[in-house]
């Protein structure tokens, strides 16, 4: 389908409601952890590993599994597959090595979740400690440990490249003209090493799964999960058995940002489940455990290299990234790569070198984590460009305007780009702040200043991920949607009911979308994730109603004796506009239609279906990163905001932030804003508390006392969102996904705002008050 | 282990639960009474996620054993709604769009229904005050806090 099929809608580009809010409201929404199991229900907890990096000698379980509660012991000796979304590179349960603190190394069930923490507490492991690496280029280097001897051996797509005898678990390249000839054109170079520390997800629902294993041996799963295929798939995998005997159900989830991606925990209670058939078996999250035994947010140290001419043209970018993976990379590898094949940012220029590498540590697992590496691409090469306008001499609005991405230019790794609206959004947000003109502060022991940055985003993903969709109708016209993408907050659900709606010709209100997502009854979809679903399942469920309706016309046509081209659905009724005859779908779209005189009937029940997967993308070289088309699209945006800096204490005030995003079509506008605006929020957090104190390995901080998240004391005293639409052209009414972008720049327009504020530059996150006031202290701005 | 027989008030209606020496309101609300609006969080004290009103006061449900609700009035999320009409503030939050994957929402409701029985009026620093201990990683908090001041300029 195409932009040019729009016509005047009264679904599509309007803000509808929320159709899961009023459970939520009422506490009548079900979450995994409030589905009740009663009597048989078994508790699992983990015994994990103290150490970074060790070997495991032995392991006596006999005292936990004399414990009376106790039903179930299970080690890494039960599951000897490897599974892992991109590269299979982990076990369930740890064999013969641990590699980060926190690594389960054997599981229990028991009557109580006390039972089984005491047994836990009763398992003997004997360790041999091995030297740790906590530190990403040092992984990378000859001198490390090898942490993965086997690394060659690992299964692994086509798209990622291992390096064996390594950590380099991929090693991501793009060489675009040649940048080494380009330095001696510039007129200015900066070179400066960016950090990113890790950080956690912190969705308010922890982690739980529930799974229970049949006399047949098939298995359901009820999890807290972005991925009910994937984690079939992955489950199948690990176990060795056919996905048709794995059930998973996913009922509606309490925030996810991508740590609900792929498997981490799932796998552990249907392990343990195997051996307690009937039983279901419960498996719960800590909050601390949350915090280091999960995905987290990879670290990163990026190299950054940038020049250009003395009309401040781009010449030259350099981005060497090695990301912190931890003790396995099974999802980090493909966060690399897309870290690599966007690493330039959304800049055109004519040499690139990127070279972006995934190094195993001795640190907590990398995962997907809203923005997929980009918040902590972007960290670096736009602060970058912030400094490299200063030094030519520019404003860094005109730089941007100057070097932004447009359509027609040829990105870094070879793709033309498309439509964009990035100039728009760059309008937008300076509009907002009052770009250029220096405002007082609010006392004279305040500095105040703006800052700036743009981003961009593409779908991560493999270059086949697919939707499908079904759409069916009832006796009473309403209409049911069944997907297999989640509802994790974003409004999914509703966006997918405002395509239904208006792609058949039905009101919003008769569509029904609804959860749990049921692998046994849902139609495929890869993940929710990568902000794809609008897109791509919003084209399944487009073409899945648009079947239904093509069905329902051509048995109303038949019944009548018309043509199908002079038919319409219109507010649930077929009408024809050659005889103005109109009839309702009720009860139609179940019983059909009787043909004149009784001499039989047409049509039977109505259920339409469609699917979508994109068939374009294509591999890059491995060398050069280079092919005809490495994504699906790029959503484009920009972030400005306006601050103060309290000399006194370094603490930051965000008078103002304004947010624009080229999203296509909104198709719900107001829903898009809330993703906007709890975006920024969610960045600025990152931006300014958060880090993952990591000291050898061990985390010090796994509490919300210590790792502190913004609450309704730090927010802005206004946050804007604008939505800028230069369609896609094969997205429904030409949306894109925005659901991770909006932090992704909040980090450098938060340190280049500072900078502007203080002219001191506090490059790397959290941007504390602390690290400010020292900063300041150090550079002589305050005594 | 010990149990105790307590007698309570949980959304208007009396209930008689035998609970273990070490069970929280919040378990007890959850596993005994099946009422699972209220969440758990962190178990901790530091979420809001299992906020309830005890004798009209917000209280972390997790924090507080059950034990010690024997003649209690508890109200939970669940309690909010009076024969299907919605509180005001579970009306504004709808309509301000406060509400995302909703895990935060039944705490925050209860400490937002909290704050506007003890002031009817509250400016938005108080707002922001009564609200600091419900944490949420969706919304940004911008459209709740809305949806509490129309909550209270509707009830003026
Ligand atoms: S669950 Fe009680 S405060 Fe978090
Ligand atoms: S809406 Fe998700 S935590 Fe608040």
């Amino acid at each position: 389908m195409t932009t040019a099929s729009i016509k005047e809608t009264t679904n599509i580009g309007v803000s509808k409601p929320r159709v899961d809010v009023r459970e939520k409201v009422t506490g009548a929404a079900i979450f995994t952890d409030d589905i009740q199991f009663g009597a048989g229900l078994l508790y699992a907890r983990v015994k994990r590993s103290p150490y970074p990096h060790a070997i495991i000698k032995r392991i006596d379980t006999s005292k936990a599994k004399a414990l009376p509660g106790v039903k179930v012991v299970v080690t890494g000796e039960d599951f000897p597959h490897r599974t892992g979304l991109y590269l299979k590179d982990r076990y369930i349960f740890a064999r013969d090595r641990v590699r980060f603190v926190g690594e389960p190394v054997a599981g229990v069930a028991a009557i109580s979740e006390e039972i089984a923490q005491k047994a836990t507490d009763l398992i003997e492991v004997e360790y041999e400690v091995l030297p740790g690496v906590h530190d990403p280029v040092y992984g990378a280097s000859p001198e490390a440990p090898l942490l993965h001897p086997d690394l060659g051996n690992y299964e692994v797509p086509n798209f990622i490249f291992p390096v064996p005898n390594t950590n380099i678990s991929n090693h991501f390249k793009v060489r675009k003209g040649d940048v080494d000839a380009a330095w001696s054109q510039c007129a200015a170079i900066v070179e400066h090493t960016f950090r990113v520390p890790h950080v956690q997800h912190v969705p308010i629902e922890p982690h739980v799964a529930i799974a229970q294993v049949d006399g047949e041996g098939n298995i359901t799963l009820w999890a807290s999960s972005q991925s009910p295929f994937a984690q079939r798939n992955l489950i199948a995998k690990s176990l060795n058995m056919p996905e048709s005997k794995i059930r998973v159900i996913a009922p509606l989830i309490g925030g996810g940002f991508g740590s609900k991606a792929g498997i981490t925990m799932e796998a552990i209670p249907v392990a343990i489940a195997m051996k307690a058939k009937g039983h279901p078996v419960k498996f719960r999250l800590t909050r601390e455990e949350e915090f280091f035994t999960n995905f987290v947010r990879q670290g990163l140290v990026a190299k950054i290299k940038v020049g250009c001419d003395k009309d401040g043209r781009l010449l030259a970018i350099q981005n060497e990234m090695y990301w912190d993976g931890g003790g396995y990379t099974d999802y980090g590898v493909n966060i690399t790569r897309a870290g690599g094949y966007s690493g330039s940012g959304p800049f055109d220029c004519p040499n690139v070198k990127v070279d972006s590498m995934c190094v195993y540590t001795n640190h907590p697992v990398g995962g997907a984590y809203r923005g997929f590496g980009m918040s902590e691409v972007h960290t670096g090469i736009v602060q970058a460009m912030h400094m490299l306008s200063e030094k030519i001499g520019m404003d860094f609005a005109e730089f941007l305007k100057l070097n932004v991405v447009q359509e027609g230019d040829k990105i870094l790794t070879g793709m033309t780009m498309h439509k964009t609206g990035i100039k728009e959004c760059i309008d937008k947000v300076t509009q907002a702040v009052n770009w250029g003109i220096k405002e007082p502060p609010s006392a004279p022991n305040k500095r105040r200043g703006k800052g700036l940055a743009v981003m961009w985003k593409a779908p991560a993903m493999p270059p086949n991920a697919g939707s499908s969709a079904l759409v069916k109708l009832n006796e009473d016209a309403s209409v049911t949607v069944l997907i297999g993408g989640q509802e994790i907050g974003q409004g999914s659900f509703t966006a997918m009911a405002q395509i239904a709606a208006e792609s058949l010709g039905v009101p919003f209100e008769s569509v029904k979308v609804k959860g749990p997502i049921d692998t046994q009854y849902s139609p495929y979809e890869w993940q929710t994730v990568a902000s794809r679903l609008t897109w791509s399942m919003g084209n399944a469920v487009r073409n899945a109603a648009l079947d239904a309706r093509k069905k329902i016309i051509d048995m109303v046509a038949e019944a009548w004796g018309e043509k199908p081209e002079d038919l319409d659905i219109k507010d649930g009724y077929v009408i024809s506009y050659k005889t103005e005859e109109s009839i309702s779908l009720k009860d139609i779209v179940v019983y059909g239609i009787p043909k004149p005189d009784y001499s039989g009937w047409v049509g039977g029940p109505i259920v339409g279906s469609g699917n979508f997967m994109p068939t374009y993308v294509t591999g890059l070289d491995k060398e050069t990163g280079q092919g005809e088309r490495a994504v699906v699209h790029y959503t484009t945006g920009a972030q400005a905001v306006d601050l103060e800096v309290d000399l006194d204490t370094g603490q930051i005030t965000i008078l103002k932030a304004a947010s624009a995003f080229d999203v296509g079509k909104a198709i719900n506008p107001d829903l898009v804003k809330s993703q906007i605006e709890g975006g920024f929020v969610q960045g600025m957090s990152s931006a300014i508390f958060e880090e993952m104190k990591l000291v050898n390995g061990v985390m010090q901080n796994p509490s919300f006392v210590d790792y502190r998240i913004a609450t309704t004391a730090d927010i802005p005293k206004v946050i804007e969102a604008y939505i800028v639409e230069a369609p896609q052209d094969d997205g429904p009414w030409g949306a894109r996904g925005v659901g991770e972008h909006p932090m992704v720049p909040t980090i450098a327009c938060l340190a280049n705002a500072i900078y502007d504020a203080t002219g001191v530059r506090v490059s790397n996150p959290p941007l504390s008050a602390e690290k400010i006031y020292l900063a300041l202290l150090d550079a002589g701005v305050v005594k | 282990m010990s149990f105790h027989r307590i007698i309570l008030t949980v959304n208007g209606s009396t209930e008689q639960v035998d609970v273990p020496g070490n069970m929280t309101l919040l378990q007890m609300l959850r596993e005994k009474l099946a009422l699972t609006g209220t969440k758990n969080g962190c178990a901790a004290g530091e979420c809001g996620a299992c906020t309830v009103l005890m004798n009209g006061e917000p209280v972390n449900s997790c924090m507080v054993l059950a034990a010690e609700c024997d003649g209690a009035e508890i109200v939970t999320v669940e309690g909010l709604a009076q024969d299907g009409q919605l509180d005001i503030v579970q009306q504004t939050i709808i309509d301000e769009g406060g509400v995302q994957c909703g895990f935060c929402t039944p705490g925050m409701l209860i400490s937002a229904r909290a704050l506007l029985n003890r002031n009817p009026s509250p400016t938005e620093a108080e707002i922001r005050e009564a609200l600091v201990g419900n944490l949420c990683r969706c919304t940004g908090y911008a459209r709740i806090i809305s949806a509490v001041k129309a909550a209270a300029e509707a009830t003026q």
